[in-house]
């Protein structure tokens, strides 16, 4: 059994590992607060962006449009966003393994990195990251994202890259985070099946067809690139709200693991006390036999 | 008149939400004016002066770019960048007036001349809200 010193020197360091993880878990709290109201307040713009968009791709359905079909180039761009900072449990390696197991392959890509910690993993599997934008995730900016939108976009139309994708993490709620992998270009039409209801349902949403000033491929042409913006924009802003979640439920149970570890040290270090005076009495009686 | 629904959305805030009786704004086809029961239509914004009239008076905003959707029944615009005449420094956008002018009368072959039209035209939208 472990002497009662070396007991007491690891209770107490696990104590004040304790003391960190439960700061740590505070000020990821206050951080998710703030994140959560951002993710809120801005999902108005993205819902109706996405209507906007999703409408007048089912009403463009025949238009040829650069935006509507795969470059030439084989390359991929994906916009990899994760956390400068770790320590937030599953959030950063399940984002890296979407890109990693998933369908596409290593060679094609192109990473846009978010965040230094996809960077560098990334960067170390052999993966060739093109751009690295990681400190705009700490406080993100929509001129950030119009940024780096015009960026990729500018790859996208003189054929470095013929597809784009996001990877970023979706904040559901709370305690729910789903890492998500997203095609941002080409823009996939929307679905047919809705496409057609909207056509058969004799005007059931009493919609007059919608016109466009200037026409739609001019509109698209301005349109998209404000449309991928925003994608990237609320990428961050859910990537930036589930990441202080992820690192808010880590340190919750980081916490709670070292209250465990403390409650058991607590028991052992009280059985080598009790054991110590135990074994001094018997030396004491013993010694005061052997006189008598 | 009948007023209608004006939404102005930016990427972080519901900027304005009101009943209105005519909202006018710069579209990259000219300027329009919208009254209920407009035909649907979707534009593209262009930098300038949005003037918004309600029952009792006008209000301005600079409103840089977006698109707006109009429906017969209310008016969404989608802004990436609007401001009330409260929210512009005078004295920045004055600044970026003149920088832009400068760029764009000493043109040397690497301005990048859309960018400074833009940041122009920007710059003088926030000036006219303030007039």
């Amino acid at each position: 059994m472990a002497s009662m010193r070396d007991i007491k020197r690891r209770k107490s360091s696990i104590q004040s590992t304790q003391q960190i993880t439960k700061a740590m878990k505070l000020v990821s709290t206050v951080k998710l607060q703030r994140a959560k109201g951002n993710a809120e307040r801005s999902r108005n713009y993205f819902s109706c962006m996405y209507e906007t968009v999703g409408s007048m791709l089912a009403k463009a359905g025949t238009i040829n449009h650069p935006y509507l079909r795969a470059g030439a180039s084989e390359r991929k761009a994906v916009i990899v966003i994760t956390s400068n900072r770790g320590l937030a449990g599953g959030y950063n390696s399940n984002i890296i393994k979407l890109i990693t197991r998933g369908e596409l392959k290593k060679e094609e890509l192109d990473i846009y990195a978010i965040g230094k910690k996809g960077k560098d993993t990334l960067h170390r599997y052999g993966y060739t990251i093109k751009e690295d934008y990681s400190d705009v995730i700490e406080e993100p900016a929509y001129a950030d994202a119009m940024r780096i939108s015009a960026q990729v976009l500018k790859a996208f139309t003189d054929g470095e890259i013929g597809e784009i994708y996001l990877a970023y993490t979706a904040f559901k709620n709370t305690v729910s985070h789903e890492p998500k992998l997203i095609r941002l270009l080409p823009v996939e039409a929307a679905p047919e099946e809705q496409a057609e209801n909207g056509r058969e349902g004799k005007g059931a949403d009493n919609r007059a067809p919608m016109n466009f000033e200037p026409q739609e491929e001019e509109a698209l042409d301005m349109i998209i690139p404000k449309y991928v913006t925003s994608l990237i924009y609320g990428g961050m802003i859910e990537s930036v709200a589930s990441e202080n979640g992820a690192r808010m439920q880590a340190m919750d149970s980081a916490t709670s693991n070292a209250e465990e570890m403390i409650g058991s040290l607590e028991l052992q270090y009280n059985r080598a006390r009790q054991g110590s005076i135990t074994q001094e009495l018997t030396e004491i009686i013993a010694g005061a036999e052997a006189i008598s | 008149m009948e007023p209608f629904t004006l939404r102005i959305i930016t990427p972080d805030r519901v900027f304005f939400e009101e009943p209105v009786e005519m909202v006018e704004f710069n579209t990259t086809e000219g300027e329009i004016g919208i009254y209920p029961n407009h035909v649907p239509t979707t534009v593209i914004v262009a930098p300038g002066v949005l003037t918004i009239t309600q029952e009792d008076g006008q209000r301005e905003a600079a409103l840089h770019s977006g698109f707006a959707e109009i429906l017969q029944d209310g008016v969404t615009i989608l802004a990436e960048i609007i401001e009330w005449p409260e929210e512009i420094d005078k004295e920045r956008a004055e600044a970026a007036r003149e920088r832009a002018e400068g760029r764009l009368t000493s043109r040397t072959p690497e301005t990048d001349v859309a960018r400074a039209e833009t940041a122009l035209h920007r710059a003088m939208a926030r000036i006219e809200v303030l007039k």
